[in-house]
């Protein structure tokens, strides 16, 4: 079988590139989004190159990134406007390939094997790939071409930012191997730590190691690794359009006043519901995990999670769950100071599942048209024109909008 | 500091193969331009006032400039010597 044509594909800084777009004054000044710098705390998502020259890391506090780089400029995120990019981004990947496997929002692997006589080769397919983003898009991608995903992964992490690297069958033992061991996919800390034990420091010493030894330190892992060191990775790239290119969609609020009881509690966890419900249908997706926190006025806070029946993004549905979840693990011996829902684990709207016998189809079909119908309402009048009767037991509480204050968490990357 | 990024009002038609094309637009200093013909539409984005839209070349007074349809309903152009 001949080798198979597939190209790693990484938006350079991505949050940051997206913001310099819309943002032309600060271009060639040090930016980093993340956190909320009215608020003074949150760390650094995506720092811009300038920053990261003065040493300003992802992960950051932001205290820590101003130490480092006084002139910085933080801007909060806009996670609609990068789940915007990162769709336009599969767009024009779809131009040469149906199979793109998304890794993040900013990352996805394609394969790229049956456009090649059609097409050029996969550097010829990069570079039009890199061309288009850049004049379309605005920002800029590092490519890899290789004949697998581990090493097309290493080829986009190669050569940043806007480049394209090639690591070819004959290349991969000038190019890869000299590389640290920790640069290949998989290779975490714990891992890193245990080959460096062995005196394994680079990607070449790791696939001359023998077996034996990978195998009685790391399992079975060490036997993937050396395979993955060697170019031996036939994973496919997979046509996975049913995960969401997010993890969560989260919304928390602390509230004007200590909530006493559950009618406050449920006002509360109903208006966190609707914001978060409703950016789930704005982005296309569905939730298959409830989880709700809480925290007391001692500052004494927990989560909880479950599963639920049917991946949803109906209100209600979302709302009675988290409601119910804290039901059964509060016990009120002290007044709430903050409270918020996450909807977690997404799926897209592609995503397909067992119906269930007990759950009535026709109800749920209405309340997804009623939520549709609320929606549109919001939108041309604005969120309150259109309220629960719940809303109007104490308005204090329910003013707590909401939709501006929302919290959208990245993919992590070992997932 | 001035934004390079304007919004104007555009009067546009909806033909009935499905397109969207614009017909006129009002400047922000209130003059209004026709526009005399349109020769290439495409995805593209502009770094110069920082956005991203299908981009209409627009001929007007004889002179090639880009409209952008940002897709939310909103147009916008680059200020001249930006």
């Amino acid at each position: 079988m001949s080798d198979r044509t597939i190209l790693h594909s990484d938006c350079n800084s991505f949050y940051a590139s997206v913001e310099l777009l819309h943002h032309p004054e600060l271009r060639g000044k040090p930016i980093a989004v993340g956190g909320d710098s009215e608020k003074r705390h949150g760390i650094v998502l995506t720092a811009d190159y300038t920053a990261k020259k003065f040493g300003v890391k992802t992960g950051m506090a932001l205290w820590q990134a101003r130490q480092v780089c006084p002139e910085i400029t933080f801007l909060p995120p806009r996670m609609d406007h990068y789940l915007r990019f990162s769709r336009m981004a599969q767009e024009i990947y779809a131009d040469y390939t149906d199979l793109s496997e998304p890794f993040g929002c900013d990352e996805s692997w394609l394969d790229v094997t049956d456009s090649v006589s059609i097409k050029g080769d996969g550097l010829r397919i990069a570079a039009e790939i890199s061309n288009s983003v850049k004049s379309e898009l605005g920002i800029t991608v590092s490519i890899g071409v290789s004949f697998n995903k581990i090493f097309a992964k290493l080829g986009s992490d190669y050569k940043k930012p806007d480049a394209i690297t090639t690591i070819y069958r004959d290349e991969y033992k000038d190019k890869v191997w000299k590389l640290p061991v920790k640069d290949l996919l998989y290779v975490g800390r714990s891992a890193n730590a245990k080959l460096t034990k062995l005196g394994i420091g680079t990607i070449g010493e790791l696939a001359r190691t023998d077996t034996r030894i990978l195998e009685g330190h790391l399992g079975k892992m060490g036997l993937i690794l050396w395979s993955f060191a060697n170019g031996q990775d036939d994973s496919p790239v997979k046509v996975e359009n049913t995960h969401a290119p997010i993890k969560s969609i989260g919304n928390s609020t602390t509230t004007p006043k200590d909530l006493e009881n559950d009618e406050e509690v449920k006002i509360v966890l109903y208006t966190l519901a609707e914001s978060v419900a409703a950016r789930l249908r704005e982005n296309g997706f569905r939730c298959q995990v409830v989880e709700i926190s809480v925290r007391d006025n001692e500052l004494l806070s927990f989560t909880r999670q479950r599963k639920i029946r049917s991946a949803s993004n109906i209100t209600k549905e979302i709302a009675e769950e988290a409601f119910r979840l804290f039901k059964e693990n509060y016990n009120w011996r002290k007044p709430i100071r903050s409270i918020g829902i996450r909807g977690a684990d997404l799926v897209t709207d592609n995503f397909w599942e067992q119906l269930d016998l007990f759950q009535n189809i026709e109800v749920r079909e209405k309340q997804k048209k009623m939520d549709t119908a609320v929606d549109e309402v919001r939108r041309r009048f604005g969120f309150y024109s259109i309220q629960r009767g719940l809303m109007f037991q104490d308005r204090a509480l329910s003013a707590v909008n909401a939709k501006e204050d929302h919290k959208v968490h990245p993919l992590a990357y070992f997932g | 500091m001035t934004s390079n990024k304007i919004y104007v009002d555009v009067i546009a038609e909806f033909t009935k193969d499905g397109r969207l094309l614009p017909i006129s637009l009002k400047w922000d200093d209130g003059r209004t331009f026709e526009i005399q013909r349109v020769t290439d539409i495409r995805r593209a984005a502009s770094l110069k006032a920082g956005g991203v839209g299908t981009r209409y070349t627009c001929i007007i007074c004889a002179q090639e400039k880009y409209l952008y349809y940002e897709g939310n309903s909103l147009w916008f152009m680059e200020r001249a010597g930006a």
